[in-house]
Order: C-alpha cells, then sequence, then structure tokens
C-alpha cells in the first residue's frame, strides 16, 4: 500500500485541528480540535512505524504514549476550563484575556 | 487497487469529513459526536496498517472516555449547547489560510519525501506488542503512569472549588443577561470591565 | 511458625474488610473485630519472635550460623528482562520487631479509641481504617521486594491521609489531609526513582538478593559495583525518607497532621508509620553502608531536623504539636543514627514508638479532660487524673532519657556510636544530639508544668478518663519505662539483647558491638539536669497565667514561633526586603542620580546647541521632525499594543503561521 494515503490522511486531521483551533471560540471545542490534532499524531507514529518496521514497535509504543498524554491533557484541560468557567461565568476561550494590553 | 488501499480510502474520506464537520458544526454537542465518528475512523486506519492494539486502545481511550468526559464538560459547565453560532474575534479567514498552508506544506513534504514508499503491511497481535511493552518499554510506560496519577491530581487541585469562591452563578431562565453577571465573590479574577475600544481612547487622549 | 508469618499482616486486612461489610450491626460497632484481629496478630507476632530472636540468640552464643531469615513468595506477573513481580514476605529480626512494636500499640490505639471516639458518627468506619492502616503497615515491613514495600508504604500514605481528615467538615482538617498526602508524595518521587535506579542497577526487585550482590561488590551481569550509581539511588530514597518521617526540609506536614484524633496521632504519626522511613534505611542498611556519600546525607539531615524541631517544640501552644515536633525531632535522632550504626538506629525506633505512643495517648486523654489543646487551658491536672498523670511521667521521663528509662539506653546510644564513627559527621550528631537532649528536658518539662502544675485554668471540671482509655497507657507504661533493658550496653549481655535479637548478619553483629561510655553518658544526663534546671527555674514560679515564659526568650521564640520564617522567607525576606528595600530604591537611586544627571546633562548639551542652531534654523523645521518623530512613535506604539491582544488563538495562528514560513524557508533552503 502506498505510504502517501495514511500520511496525507493524518496531515489532512492536522490541518483541521488547526483550522478549529483557530476559528472556534467555545473552549471545548478548541479541545477537541487539539485532540484531533494528536489523533493525526498518532496515525504519522504508526504509519511511519509501518514503512521502517523496526522489532521493537517504538511507532506503536509512541501513539500509545500519546494517547495516554492526550488522555491526562483532557483532563487538566477540562479542568482549567471547569476554574475559568466558574470565575468568569464563559467558557469563551476569547474571554479568558486577562493577559491583553 | 488493492483492499486495504480501499479500506484506507474510504477510512480516510468518512474521517476528514466527520474532522470537517467536528470544526465546523455549529452545535457544540453535534461536534463532540462527530469527533467519535473522526477517532473511530482514526483507529480504523491502525487496524488497517497492522496496529491491531493500538486501534482497539484507541477506540477505548478516545471514543470511550475522552469524549465522555468532554461531554461532561460541556454538561457541567453549563455551556450553551445549542448552537454557539458566532465564530471568535480572528474571523474565518485567517485560520483557514493558516490551516490551509500548513496542509499545503504538509502535503508537498509528504509527496516529494514519501511518495513512491510502498508499506509491506503486517499485523502485529496485541500479545506481541505487549511483550515488548512490558520488557523494553517497561521503564518508559511506567514513568507514563506516574505523570497520568499527576495529571489527574493536577485536574482535583486546579477544579477544587477553594473556600471562600462563591457557588456556581444561576443562570436565571428571565434575564438571559444573568449568565453574564459576575459570581458573588470571584475577586481573585475579576471580570471584565467593560472599557472604551482603543480609538475611543485615542480621541480622548 | 514463620510459615504462617502471612496471617499477621492479613488479619488486620481481612478485620477492615469485615468492619466496613458488618460493623454497623455489631454490639460495639465493629470495633470488637478490630480488637480481636489486632490481638491475635499481636500473640502471633510474640510466638514468631520467640523462635526467630532465639534462633537469632542460638547464633550469636555459639558463633556460628547466621541470622535468622525466612522468605517465600509467589509470582504475580513477568515485567521482563527476565525479572517478575513478586508477593514475597520476609521475615527476619528487623521485620519480627516491627511486628512487636506495630502490633502492640495498634491494639493499644485500638482499645483506646473505644473511649475516646465513643459516641462518633463514623465510629464503625474509623475502625476500619486504622485496622487497614496496620495491615498496610504490616505489609510494609514483612514485604521482601522494593515494589511490594512501595505498595505498603503507598497504602500507609492513604490511610494517613484518611484518618488525618477523619473530622472532614472542618476544612482546617481536609486541608491537613491534602498538605500531608501531597507533601509525603513529593518525597516518594525520589523513593521511586530510587526503586527504579536499584532495579537498573542490580535486575531486581528482591532485597535479599540486592543485599547479596553488593555484599559480593557485584551488580546485574556480574559487573563491579558501580558505588556512584548506588549512591544516587540510596540519596533518592532519602528523599523518600524525608517526605515520610517528616525530616527537614518535608517536615511540616506532622505537625499539621495532629488535625487528625489523637488515637491517630499515636499510631500513625508517633510510633509507626513515620519510622516507615526509618525502617526502610534499616532495611536497606547493608546498601547504605557500602555509599558513604548517603550516609553522610542521612547524619547531616537527621542532625538538622533534631535540632531544628526540638527548638520549634519548645514554643508551641498546643500540646499534641509538642509532641509533634518532638516526634520530628526524634526521628532525626534515628535517621542520623543510621548513619552510623543499625542497633543504634531501630533501638530508638523501637523504645520511641513506645514512650511516644504513651505520650500521645497521655495527651488525648488531657485534652479529653480539658476539653481543649491549648496549654494554657490547662494546668493542675495532676490531682484529677492520678493515672494519666503517673504515665504521662513515665513516658515523659523515657523521651528526656532519663536512666535506667527506656529513652535513655536508646539516646545513649546513638550518642556512643556517634563519638565512635568520629568525622564531620560524627562530630556533628555528637555535639547537636547531646544538645537536642536538653532541648527535649527542657520542652518536655514546659508541658509538664503548664499540664499539671498549679491550678486549672481551663473551663468546666475536668475528670480522670474511662477505664478503656486509661488501661491502654498503664499497658503502655511499662515497655515504655523497662523496654530499655533489652539492650543493656553489657557485654556479656549482649548475645541475649536487642542487638542479637534484630541483627542483620552475624559478621556485621560481632564486628559491631554496643559499647558503653561513662564519660557520655554523663555529659548528656548532665545536659540534661541542665534543661531540666532552666525549665524548673523558667516555668516553676511564674504565675501561670497567660503569660507563657517560652515567650520570655525575647527574640527568639518570635523566630520558633514563626517557624524560623520559612513560610514568610519569600513573602518578606524576597519581595519586601530584596526587591522593596534593596533593589528598587537602588534603581530608583541610580535613575535619579546616574541617569537622570546624564540625561540631564547630554539635555542642558543639547538645549545649548539648540539655541545656537535656533537662530540659524527655521524653528518649525526642527519643531516638525521632533514632534513628527514622538507623535509617530505613539502612533506606532498604539497600534502595536493591539498585537497584545490576550486572545490566545492570535498567538496560536501567529505561531503556526511562523512555522509554516520557516518550513518553506528550510525547504528551499534545502532545495536551492
Amino acid at each position: 500500500m502506498a505510504a502517501v494515503y495514511p500520511l496525507i490522511f493524518a496531515a489532512l486531521l492536522f490541518s483541521v485541528g488547526v483550522y478549529g483551533l483557530l476559528s472556534r471560540r467555545h473552549a471545548v471545542l478548541v479541545l477537541m480540535s487539539i485532540e484531533l490534532m494528536l489523533a493525526a499524531v498518532t496515525v504519522n507514529l504508526v504509519t511511519f512505524w509501518a514503512i521502517a518496521g523496526d522489532a521493537l514497535l517504538t511507532g506503536q509504543v509512541f501513539a500509545l504514549f500519546v494517547m495516554a498524554i492526550g488522555a491526562a491533557e483532557i483532563g487538566v484541560g477540562l479542568a482549567i476550563i471547569m476554574l475559568i468557567y466558574r470565575n468568569r461565568a464563559s467558557v469563551n476561550i476569547d474571554d479568558a484575556d486577562l493577559m491583553k494590553y | 487497487m488493492s483492499v486495504p488501499e480501499v479500506v484506507m480510502l474510504a477510512t480516510g474520506v468518512v474521517g476528514g469529513a466527520a474532522a470537517l464537520l467536528v470544526v465546523t458544526s455549529r452545535n457544540v454537542v453535534h461536534s463532540a459526536l462527530y469527533l467519535v465518528v473522526a477517532l473511530l475512523a482514526v483507529a480504523g486506519v491502525f487496524l488497517v496498517l497492522g496496529a491491531e492494539f493500538v486501534a482497539w486502545a484507541q477506540v477505548l481511550v478516545y471514543v470511550g472516555a475522552v469524549v465522555v468526559l468532554l461531554l461532561f464538560g460541556l454538561m457541567l459547565t453549563r455551556a450553551p449547547i445549542g448552537p454557539t453560532g458566532q465564530g471568535n474575534e480572528l474571523g474565518k479567514a485567517m485560520p483557514l489560510a493558516v490551516a490551509l498552508a500548513v496542509f499545503a506544506g504538509l502535503v508537498a513534504l509528504i509527496v516529494t519525501s514519501y511518495g513512491g514508499e510502498v508499506i509491506a503491511l503486517e499485523h502485529v497481535p496485541p500479545a506481541a506488542l505487549g511483550e515488548v511493552l512490558y520488557v523494553a518499554w517497561a521503564l518508559p510506560f511506567m514513568t507514563l503512569g506516574f505523570l497520568l496519577t499527576l495529571a489527574l491530581i493536577g485536574a482535583v487541585v486546579i477544579a477544587r472549588r477553594e473556600e471562600g469562591e462563591g457557588p456556581l452563578p444561576e443562570p436565571d431562565p428571565d434575564e438571559p443577561e444573568a449568565a453574564e453577571a459576575s459570581p458573588p465573590d470571584s475577586s481573585s479574577w475579576p471580570q471584565r470591565q467593560p472599557e472604551p475600544t482603543p480609538d475611543e481612547r485615542e480621541v480622548s487622549a | 511458625m514463620s510459615s504462617v508469618a502471612w496471617l499477621i499482616p492479613a488479619l488486620p486486612a481481612a478485620s477492615a474488610v469485615v468492619i466496613v461489610a458488618l460493623g454497623r450491626k455489631m454490639p460495639v460497632g465493629g470495633a470488637e473485630i478490630g480488637i480481636l484481629s489486632l490481638a491475635t496478630a499481636f500473640v502471633l507476632s510474640l510466638v514468631l519472635a520467640v523462635e526467630v530472636f532465639g534462633a537469632n540468640v542460638a547464633a550469636t552464643t555459639s558463633g556460628v550460623g547466621e541470622a535468622f531469615l525466612h522468605t517465600a513468595r509467589v509470582e504475580l506477573a513477568p515485567i521482563g528482562a527476565g525479572d517478575s513481580l513478586f508477593a514475597g514476605i520476609r521475615i527476619d529480626g528487623l521485620t519480627v520487631m516491627m511486628f512487636l512494636l506495630v502490633t502492640f500499640v495498634s491494639l493499644m490505639v485500638h482499645v483506646y479509641s473505644l473511649g475516646y471516639l465513643h459516641g462518633d458518627e463514623r465510629f464503625t468506619w474509623y475502625y476500619a481504617v486504622l485496622s487497614f492502616f496496620s495491615a498496610a503497615m504490616l505489609l510494609l515491613v514483612v514485604s521482601d521486594n522494593l515494589m511490594l514495600l512501595l505498595v505498603g508504604w503507598e497504602l500507609v500514605g492513604v490511610s494517613s491521609f484518611l484518618l488525618i481528615g477523619f473530622w472532614w467538615e472542618l476544612k482546617a482538617n481536609s486541608d491537613a489531609a491534602i498538605k500531608a498526602f501531597l507533601t509525603t508524595k513529593l518525597g516518594d518521587v525520589g523513593l521511586v526513582v530510587g526503586v527504579v535506579a536499584l532495579w537498573g542497577q542490580f535486575g531486581t526487585f528482591d532485597i535479599a538478593a540486592i543485599t547479596a550482590m553488593v555484599g559480593d561488590g557485584v551488580q546485574a551481569g556480574g559487573a563491579p559495583l558501580d558505588t556512584g550509581l548506588l549512591s544516587f539511588a540510596l540519596i533518592a530514597f532519602v528523599l523518600g525518607v524525608v517526605g515520610k518521617s517528616a525530616q527537614f526540609p518535608l517536615h511540616t506536614w506532622l505537625p499539621d497532621a495532629m488535625a487528625g484524633p489523637t488515637p491517630v496521632s499515636a499510631l500513625i504519626h508517633a510510633a509507626t508509620m513515620v519510622t516507615a522511613g526509618v525502617f526502610l534505611v534499616a532495611r536497606l542498611y547493608p546498601l547504605y553502608s557500602a555509599a558513604p556519600a548517603a550516609q553522610a546525607t542521612l547524619a547531616v539531615i537527621g542532625a538538622i531536623t533534631l535540632l531544628m524541631a526540638g527548638l520549634l517544640a519548645l514554643v508551641q501552644e498546643d500540646i499534641k504539636k509538642v509532641l509533634a515536633y518532638s516526634t520530628v525531632s526524634q526521628l532525626g535522632y534515628m535517621v542520623a543514627a543510621l548513619a552510623f550504626s543499625y542497633t543504634a538506629g531501630i533501638f530508638h525506633l523501637f523504645t520511641h514508638g513506645f514512650f511516644k505512643a504513651l505520650l500521645f495517648l497521655g495527651a488525648g486523654s488531657i485534652i479529653h479532660a480539658a476539653h481543649s489543646n491549648n496549654l494554657r487551658d490547662m494546668g493542675g491536672l495532676a490531682k484529677v487524673m492520678p493515672t494519666t498523670f503517673a504515665t504521662f511521667l513515665v513516658g515523659t521521663l523515657a523521651l528526656m532519657a532519663v536512666p535506667p528509662l527506656a529513652g535513655f539506653w536508646s539516646k545513649d546510644e546513638i550518642l556512643v556510636e556517634a563519638a565512635a564513627a568520629g568525622g564531620y559527621t560524627g562530630s556533628l550528631v555528637l555535639v547537636v544530639g547531646a544538645l537536642g537532649g536538653a532541648l527535649t528536658v527542657l520542652y518536655m518539662t514546659r508541658v509538664l508544668y503548664l499540664t499539671f502544675a498549679g491550678s486549672f485554668r481551663g473551663e468546666g471540671h475536668p475528670h480522670e478518663s474511662p477505664r478503656s482509655m486509661t488501661g491502654p497507657l498503664v499497658a503502655l507504661a511499662v515497655p515504655a519505662a523497662l523496654i530499655g533493658l533489652v539492650n543493656l550496653p553489657v557485654e556479656a549481655f549482649q548475645p541475649y539483647a536487642f542487638s542479637a535479637w534484630t541483627m542483620f548478619s552475624l559478621e556485621y553483629w560481632q564486628t559491631h558491638p554496643i559499647a558503653f561510655e561513662p564519660a557520655i553518658a554523663a555529659v548528656a544526663v548532665g545536659l540534661a539536669l541542665a534543661g531540666f534546671l532552666a525549665g524548673w527555674a523558667l516555668y516553676r514560679a511564674l504565675p501561670l497565667g497567660d503569660d507563657d515564659p517560652a515567650r520570655r526568650l525575647g527574640p527568639v521564640s518570635t523566630v520558633l514561633a514563626e517557624k524560623y520564617y520559612l513560610d514568610r522567607l519569600w513573602t518578606d525576606l524576597v519581595t519586601r526586603t530584596i526587591v522593596r528595600d534593596t533593589a528598587a530604591p537602588a534603581a530608583v537611586t541610580l535613575n535619579d542620580e546616574v541617569i537622570d544627571r546624564a540625561v540631564a546633562g547630554a539635555g542642558r548639551a543639547t538645549v545649548a546647541t539648540g539655541r545656537r542652531v535656533y537662530d540659524d534654523v527655521d524653528q518649525r523645521g526642527i519643531d516638525g521632525v521632533l514632534h513628527g518623530l514622538a507623535t509617530s512613535t505613539w502612533w506606532s506604539g498604539a497600534r502595536l499594543r493591539l498585537s497584545q491582544s490576550g486572545n490566545v488563538q492570535l498567538y496560536a495562528g501567529a505561531m503556526l503561521t511562523g512555522v509554516v514560513v520557516l518550513a518553506i524557508v528550510f525547504a528551499v533552503g534545502e532545495v536551492s
């Protein structure tokens, strides 16, 4: 099978994730977009493992690691969103702009 | 065109379409459900590539846990679950341009570097992955478990209601603005004050 | 007998489950199950002790054979590299000593709590967690490999968390529980690192195997032992010890942990759990003796801790906090002792467990009667609480190291070993330890006077506690007074003594005899006497009203009451003193005096030049240029400011754009 199929799929997922990350204001949607980008990375890792085919299955193991990191990130991210919601009564990401000029 | 390629194309098209719907859907809950489809498609790609265990882990972790967690987050923040309407201050053009540039760059890179590459598909049963994971990767694996514990504790600490923090603001159905009003004593993080736009300030200066 | 030794931790574990399941339906709310299981475990421990100690004594008297060691294990799961995870037990002198201490103190606390927590709404839950803790602690001491030890270590941490926050309705209590949990977890990071590092070095978690390899000077694969790597792992362990055994600088959780019920403080935060760190070092003692760097670390940390905590105990107003800091100080003695001598460290652990548990239970009885933790609300209790007074006095004298009570023998042994070791660390521990002894006497004299002498200053009418509370006090007073005699430093007695019972190898026992130095004992007793006289002079004749003489130490007491300002270090010293009082004025001076003048000078020169040119050049032109510059700077600043919008998505977009641009630049560079 040609290697470009899964790689292009991953690139598509990543770009879509970038678009969502930049264009949506709902914080949970931003988290979802980040999940899409992470999924793209796992696809890449598994594909490169399939191309290289090493004995330690490095790509697959790292895909699992990325998944775990993603889960941790979602947990902490949602906790932060809850905190913002409690303090500002809003989950819009551009309302959390205390760092502005 | 071989069977794996057809399956790969099909899952790719479905996954890509679902991903697009995730970021464009007006309803946040619909986005979460499209995310399920997109992540299942990713799992399908893993299966085609022979990474069986990773595929099932993807289904369990993402579809089973992460999306449920996201839905809980939506529920607990009592955020507008219906259509959210407008995008953010950036508009649509700039994100679209950046995303397209990223996509174009990646595709160009992939085609030039891996254009002729062919994958010899090989199925790795979960047992084989387990043997590698718990032997060669045992210590990184344990470290990862430690990281997850820390993230758990961190999430609890962050989301914990501190003493003196007000109760959740009750959205009043009669007054839509009530949801925007400040909680009783959120002094640690002051509400945004209405402030003059830069232009107004410039005029007054 | 040792083949059924696994029953000793299993019984309290089973009892915890049964109490949760059936406790509410039992006539005494499940307490009887806990007491029964601990009593059985204690009897089993005694039987086991006869066997193990007997075997060790047989070896020391005959001079042949080896220290008693029984291990048994079942495989749980293969973890690769030829190793597996095991659940195994290891029965030797140290394990049995801890068995005796834990089961006895736990039994006493179980009985005592009948009266102390009588009528509490979560009575049954309390007994379930208490039994669970006992099981976890026994698992910790019996495990034959580091992984299982780690499991027990974390389980005692969890039960400690549950019991400190037992009355969680009060925010301070649940905060204290979280603080204790997180602080000890910080130390546990070191423990995990140490376990992993040892596994990396030796390829096994098995303590006996690691000890044997270190004894032979090899590591995994038969390579020669890398002492640096070993020291790294052992110092990482020290971090775990610092967390669990409340050593400087992670000691802050222990005084806060006094928020829990007093019997819990007696069991967990005085006698058993906090000694887990000391136990760990003792368990790995053969390793530590191969790593002098790690031993020096122990000595320094222990010395700092024992002196610092002893001083802090002097100004506490809460009777439990005095005892808590005293515990921290005594743990410092143990940690420092283990830098020089196996027997001295664990002997102090053993005796301290009894008399400090007694003191805490006595304090609980006092608090029960006076309805206050505060020393100011006490006084004159000797008359109304004779049993509590007598037993508390025994515990105090033992802690003060008055001969021939328990504390004297163990503390003297530490000083003798430190003197024998010599060098910087030995001298440090000797001097600090002797001073700490005087401090101990001083703060305990203060507690005695404020609690029992004079007249009652609190409200209500105090009365003696019920039988279920005084009974354990009496039962603990006996070992607190006499247990020191099991290790009398007499040469002829040594083959039958504590040092022989708990030895880990015959060779070590033979080469490290227990000695007695009359000079050191005399100095220690003299210092203790001086401490007592100072306490007597300070606290005897003063009006026992609001005026606590500890406050009369002047600025010293202020420093102590503020816990050495460690908490305020950042807020006061760094932000206020350095930034506000030093750096900021310096910056102002620099600004006013140097830069301003330079600028002013330059300005004057410019003005002079300007005046000269003024006549020749069209004023409007210059003016226009200057105004234009100023205005354009201001204008562009106002525009540029907008880029700092606080909108993270804009930042992310800018970052990604930058990445794309950079990628294109590099790609073009690569191609061309």
